[in-house]
């Protein structure tokens, strides 16, 4: 930590008031320790121009940014909060989104990556000890430096066997117990078996001893189950970082005074306020303001919905306008939003267990080692009359060559490479399965509201109006924080439309604006209040003279949203639209991007019901929603992801997360899946060839230590490198 | 060959050093960030002298 007295300080105030600063550096004040995920820094030059920006900040002590985990942490002082930091990182350009430290910190699963990292340290290390010692062996060292090298290499490999084999030992223990047999039980056999036997060898001045092959082995098989551990804690905590994203806070007001709590800390009957742009943290009923809500979180209707005293608000929900006073009726586990979480948990867990590629081929191929090298010790026992030491001899050697080191690598490494190109592209997978199930796709439905688009109005029919209106409409929608408003105002400045001038301009929360333009009244607001025809699409009402003018809005398309259409349509794929919006906005939206095949008005049971259709016809779907209304169609498609904009009950049943605003890359998860799948099925073919080669050669009783050694090194570093040719 | 009788024993120490190396990066976090660290290197704010250590990193 830095001094005080070393740097000029960081706050301001301070230097003004040396005592200030002074008493700071005496008492030990509670320091705010604050995590951010900030999914767009991905250069050197984003490191410098965070943490550069981030010490400016008051208060702020240390920054450091984790580009892995595109996380950054920041020492601050106590009172400095997520919300400075966070329009301090989007004045420099950053999108942040605030993480809770608390599910982040140290985990079980990091524990355990880290242990696996050391085994996998030391196995390395020893391997390349005792090859040392094995390349003089090979190279003709004979008598009594043969064997203590040997010895030596004994040395070195049986802790090391002890220690780094421990996860193959425990599996196989585990597996055995319940009756099952998996790929660890042979790994297992085939460790200690070897290891006895070339102890056995060592001490009868044996020509062979296969310490290298033992240690390689642990070695390769390591190296896979780390980056397989690692892609599944990525997903892990991906999820973890996910559930921190909404910090559940909320401002309760206590006689008059408001304090920000955690909403866990809510009870019913506690009045809470939403300010405009705040989401209802809980189910609730207005008791006091006018306002707007926008339910298109929930329900995936765009246009906003009127809210005074007696409204239900569910949580999920945003408030627009004015600020509202809520009572808490449902928090927590009670409130309509952990309902349909756990609606999805309950679909998830129905949704039947997946058996990837991996599964299928170690299941087939777990029982031939141990049979193969049984079978070459008993017909060896027949052949040499008897010559135990021989048929064991060449028993353990077919062991070691068929020990699938290559295949333990084929997938991890294919997964690892895949999920690291598509996470640089913006795109997170949770569930270490989901490449595979992606890659059998023929259908992708997405959702409209918030998935396509960006759920940000841009008004379309600007040219109807006169200029004398737009100058009243901008000047009335200048004053105002409405989303529809702002974006009214935005469009018009854009075309360099002046504001009218306006006496007596007040906003009506709920409502509109209104003001007197040359001595009449003019308002700017909803249908019903202005005293004009509500159409059928989203839309903001002018009454002027009398007369009243409409502007429409539709939804502004997310980038990429036209790419990734015709992208997946030209992979073949079946593009459709679901929504829950009405059919009007559904239509237009369906004919800007070309796509055939739309459904408007879709309550969540019709979009679940239509994915299941399509699914009972024997397609594969994958669903790409944001909504609460979208998250039992999520959970019940084959594969699903969602916007990290989305509600996290949506982000919690999908299987990967977009983390940027483009869209595009879900066509590029699309076509990489298939990729990564063609890799995978070619390191298998790898893997088998080589073991149709070298497993005869084995049997016939012609394998050296030099040989399995070269076979597995080779193998598995083939296997790898076609795993990083993955575009 | 009794020059092996120092060599092996010199082989097997260094090997052990390295192992030693290795936990310690691994007890310091050193693999917590592999991008960052290879980003980390263009940035020029710690070109003159090293960043100043905090207690907590």
């Amino acid at each position: 930590m830095h001094s005080a007295s070393l740097r000029p300080s960081a706050c301001p105030a301070c230097d003004a008031a040396p005592a200030a600063e002074a008493l700071a550096g005496k008492a030990p004040l509670p320091d705010a320790r604050l995590l951010l995920s900030v999914p767009d820094a991905h250069c050197a030059a984003c490191i410098g121009t965070i943490e550069r920006g981030m010490a400016q900040l008051e208060g702020v002590r240390s920054v450091r940014l984790n580009l892995t985990l595109k996380r950054l942490s920041v020492d601050a002082m106590a009172g400095v909060e997520a919300a400075d930091v966070i329009a301090h990182l989007d004045r420099l350009g950053y999108e942040a989104h605030e993480l809770d430290p608390g599910t982040l910190s140290m985990t079980e699963t990091e524990k355990q990556g880290r242990e696996l990292l050391m085994r996998l340290g030391v196995s390395g290390f020893a391997m390349m000890n005792i090859m040392l010692l094995s390349v003089a062996v090979w190279a003709g060292a004979e008598g009594a430096t043969r064997d203590m090298f040997h010895l030596i290499s004994a040395l070195i490999a049986v802790p090391t066997v002890a220690f780094a084999g421990q996860p193959f030992f425990r599996n196989a223990w585990k597996a055995l117990r319940a009756g099952r047999m998996d790929m660890d039980a042979p790994i297992s056999v085939a460790l200690i078996l070897t290891l006895f036997i070339s102890i056995y060898e060592t001490l009868q001045s044996g020509q062979h001893a296969y310490f290298e092959a033992v240690v390689m082995l642990i070695f390769f098989l390591l190296a896979g189950r780390y980056l397989d551990f690692r892609a599944r804690a990525v997903a892990r905590s991906a999820a973890q970082e996910l559930s921190a994203l909404e910090v559940p806070r909320a401002i309760r007001l206590v006689d008059g005074v408001e304090k920000p709590v955690p909403v866990a800390e809510l009870a019913v009957g506690d009045v809470v306020v939403v300010r405009p742009g705040g989401r209802m943290p809980v189910d609730g009923e207005v008791v006091g303001g006018n306002s707007e809500i926008d339910r298109s979180l929930l329900t995936g209707e765009t246009l906003p919905v009127f809210a005074a005293q007696g409204t239900i608000v569910s949580a999920g929900e945003v408030n627009l306008t004015g600020p509202l006073q809520i009572r808490v009726t449902a928090a927590g586990k009670d409130s309509s939003l952990h309902r349909m979480a756990d609606l999805v948990a309950n679909a998830e867990s129905a949704r039947t267990r997946y058996t990837t590629a991996a599964e299928r081929a170690a299941s087939a191929y777990a029982p031939t080692i141990p049979i193969l090298s049984f079978g070459a010790f008993l017909v060896w026992m027949y052949l040499s009359g008897g010559d135990l030491r021989l048929s064991m001899n060449i028993a353990v050697a077919s062991l070691i060559i068929t020990c699938p080191c290559a295949l333990g690598l084929a997938v991890p490494a294919v997964v690892t490479s895949a999920s690291g190109k598509l996470f640089r592209k913006g795109l997170l997978i949770k569930d270490g399965t989901a490449l595979e199930r992606l890659a059998e796709v023929d259908t992708v439905v997405f959702d409209k509201t918030g998935t396509l688009t960006m759920g940000t109005p841009v008004p379309t029919n600007l040219d109807q109006h006169s200029p004398e209106i737009c100058a009243v409409a901008l000047a009335l929608a200048d004053a105002s924080s409405h989303p529809l408003a702002q974006a009214l105002a935005r469009a018009l400045r854009e075309r360099d439309v002046q504001p009218a001038q306006l006496d007596k301009l007040s906003e009506q929360p709920g409502y509109g604006m209104e003001a007197q333009w040359r001595g009449q009244p003019v308002r700017l607001g909803r249908a019903d209040w202005v005293g004009a025809e509500a159409r059928g699409t989203t839309a903001a009402y002018l009454a002027l003279d009398g007369v009243t003018h409409a502007f429409t809005f539709s939804d502004q398309l997310r980038p990429g949203a036209a790419d990734v259409v015709s992208a997946l349509q030209a992979q073949g794929k079946a593009v459709w639209l679901i929504s829950g919006d009405v059919p009007g906005a559904v239509q237009d939206m369906a004919q800007r991007l070309n796509i055939a095949d739309w459904h408007a008005g879709a309550l969540p049971q019709d979009k679940a019901d239509k994915i299941n259709d399509l699914q009972a016809a024997g397609h594969k779907v994958l669903m790409v929603g944001d909504g609460l209304n979208d998250t039992v169609a999520l959970s019940a498609a084959h594969v699903s992801i969602s916007p990290a904009s989305a509600l996290d009950a949506a982000r919690a049943a999908s299987d990967m997360v977009l983390l940027g605003r483009d869209i595009s890359p879900v066509a590029d998860a699309v076509r990489m899946s298939k990729t990564a799948m063609q890799r995978i099925r070619e390191n298998f073919w790898q893997s088998g060839i080589y073991n149709i080669i070298f497993v005869p050669i084995a049997l016939f009783g012609y394998a050296t230590p030099l040989w399995a050694a070269a076979i597995m090194s080779v193998s598995s570093i083939s296997v790898t490198l076609n795993a990083l040719r993955l575009k | 060959m009794e020059v092996l009788a120092i060599l092996i024993p010199v082989s097997l120490f260094l090997g052990l050093l390295g192992l030693v190396a290795f936990v310690w990066t691994l007890r310091k976090g050193m693999y917590d960030d592999p991008d960052g660290d290879s980003q980390r290197i263009l940035d020029t704010r710690y070109d003159d002298k090293p960043k100043p250590v905090s207690k907590d990193e």
